[in-house]
């Protein structure tokens, strides 16, 4: 459980992103403490996926800050001053935050024990028999030891994003970001995936930042819950609240609407 | 077929070599050359970008023949550097080959799904890394059947370095000409019938590889089933 007191794990301080136009983030100001599960919901469109993929380093900020763990994510120090990020700085941050795509995003040309190989030893610096025990290790974790060898495309999709879980985990990062990572799978399948995240979410101190529509899910493992409308917060609070007694109309009808439909 | 259908076929075949190394030499080249440019042509700097599309309209756009010329005739009398023949054609096989090619390889790499780049992203490859690692092996299965047609191309343009003097198939059959008036149709035929046994290999050659590459990448080798490996 977070305390709010601590330190933050990411820091977001009055975020906005544009696209041409288009204000798709409007003044985001949060704290995230580490170990903490932030979920984020909300209509499509409201923002979410754009706060996952500024900390993922995907987008670049239109204006405010994000810092993780005290270090300006989308800047730099430089001269005294905070400049825009370049590519060496974003290098070195980016290796503390991983995300989990709703597409999987695994690498067609690479076998599941080389897609969990390959940045440990590329990026990281493990060698080759290192690497190759942590994600045996994590495949255990995942249920999929037996297909260390296969190639992502004869597994199912949940098996896909349980490898994708596993490459993101063989990085040992202190941020992991689930963006719909259950959107993308056939029902019967969801819950497995789902149950892992949770059990690595209680067994683990990485800070999660969560987008999903499984509001069971955001329910059963968050420590706290945003709602999105139109690129701003309109709600902040731990689950049992936000779930059984929203105090925006806005909230209200989304989770009826959600519920509904689930 | 003619009395003397030995002699003209082992007189042409003395001419194998010759295509047979202008060819190989000239994909060579070409393959160096599709890459760093096609790379080129998606770098981000700017002044990279146009120095390559200089390179690609420039040869692309211009005749092989005058190329050739110029590399073997005018080049000399401008800074007196006479290339050996079969050197010269080699690189203009290359050189005008490779713009074709460089627009393969843009093609291809830009062809690999953006989600792919944004994983590798994710797990924080440098961007060299991202294309080593993940995107060309990607590209390189949609380059394969486009370069097959590029090298088949430059099999046949080989012929042109007759104009040259180097000694390859078409060259050998002109020495024949004033002897053997008579016999032209059956020179051209074996001609012919060279090229395309040697295309055969080509096209045989770039199935192995195609095979081989949709193998490491999960994929049937079928054009239709694009879509199964991926998703």
């Amino acid at each position: 459980m977070s305390n709010q007191s601590d330190p933050p794990m990411i820091r977001f301080d009055n975020v906005v992103k544009r696209f041409g136009d288009n204000t798709v983030l409007d003044g985001f100001t949060c704290r995230m403490a580490p170990g903490e599960f932030v979920t984020l919901i909300g209509p499509s469109g409201s923002g979410k996926t754009t706060i996952l993929r500024l900390v993922m380093t995907l987008e670049r900020v239109t204006d405010g800050l994000i810092e993780i763990d005290g270090s300006p994510l989308s800047h730099m120090h430089r001269g005294g001053k905070l400049v825009p990020a370049d590519e060496k700085h974003l290098a070195g941050v980016r290796t503390r935050i991983g995300m989990v795509f709703q597409q999987f995003n695994l690498f067609p040309n690479m076998t599941v024990l080389r897609n969990i190989t390959e940045a440990p030893v590329r990026v990281l610096g493990l060698t080759p028999a290192e690497a190759d025990e942590r994600a045996r290790d994590l495949l255990d974790l995942v249920g999929l030891a037996d297909k260390a060898d296969e190639h992502p495309s004869r597994l199912s999709g949940g098996q896909q994003q349980r490898v994708a879980i596993a490459r993101a985990l063989a990085m040992r990062p202190d941020v992991l970001l689930l963006d719909e990572v259950t959107s993308a799978l056939d029902p019967e399948l969801v819950a497995g995936v789902l149950g892992l995240l949770g059990h690595i979410a209680d067994t683990t101190d990485i800070t999660f930042l969560c987008v999903t529509h499984e509001m069971g899910f955001a329910r059963d493992v968050s420590d706290r819950v945003l709602m999105f409308d139109h690129g701003r917060v309109i709600e902040d609070a731990p689950p049992e609240r936000l779930f059984t007694d929203p105090r925006e109309e806005r909230t209200r009808e989304f989770l009826q609407a959600v519920v509904g439909r689930t | 077929m003619p009395d003397n259908a030995n002699r003209i076929v082992s007189t042409i075949l003395e001419g194998l070599p010759f295509t047979v190394i202008a060819a190989v030499g000239g994909i060579a080249l070409t393959i160096v050359l599709s890459l760093a440019a096609g790379l080129a042509l998606l770098s981000r700097s700017r002044a990279v970008r146009v120095i390559a599309r200089v390179y690609v309209e420039g040869l692309r756009g211009t005749s092989e023949v005058v190329q050739l010329f110029w590399l073997y005739f005018a080049l000399p009398a401008l800074v007196g550097l006479q290339l050996v023949p079969l050197y010269a054609g080699i690189l203009v096989l290359g050189l005008n080959h490779g713009a074709y090619g460089a627009e393969i390889v843009r093609g291809a790499v830009r062809a690999v799904p953006r989600s792919q780049v944004e994983g590798a992203l994710a797990l924080s490859f440098t961007p060299a890394q991202r294309m080593r690692r993940v995107v060309l092996p990607q590209a390189f299965v949609e380059m394969l059947p486009p370069f097959g047609n590029l090298f088949i191309q430059l099999l046949k343009s080989t012929a042109l370095l007759s104009f040259i003097q180097v000694t390859e198939i078409v060259q050998r059959g002109e020495q024949l000409r004033p002897t053997h008036g008579a016999d032209l149709p059956f020179i051209y035929v074996v001609e012919l019938l060279l090229y395309l046994v040697l295309a055969l290999v080509i096209t045989a050659v770039m199935r192995l590889l195609e095979r081989a590459a949709c193998r490491r990448i999960g994929r049937e080798p079928v054009r239709n089933r694009f879509l199964g490996g991926v998703g």
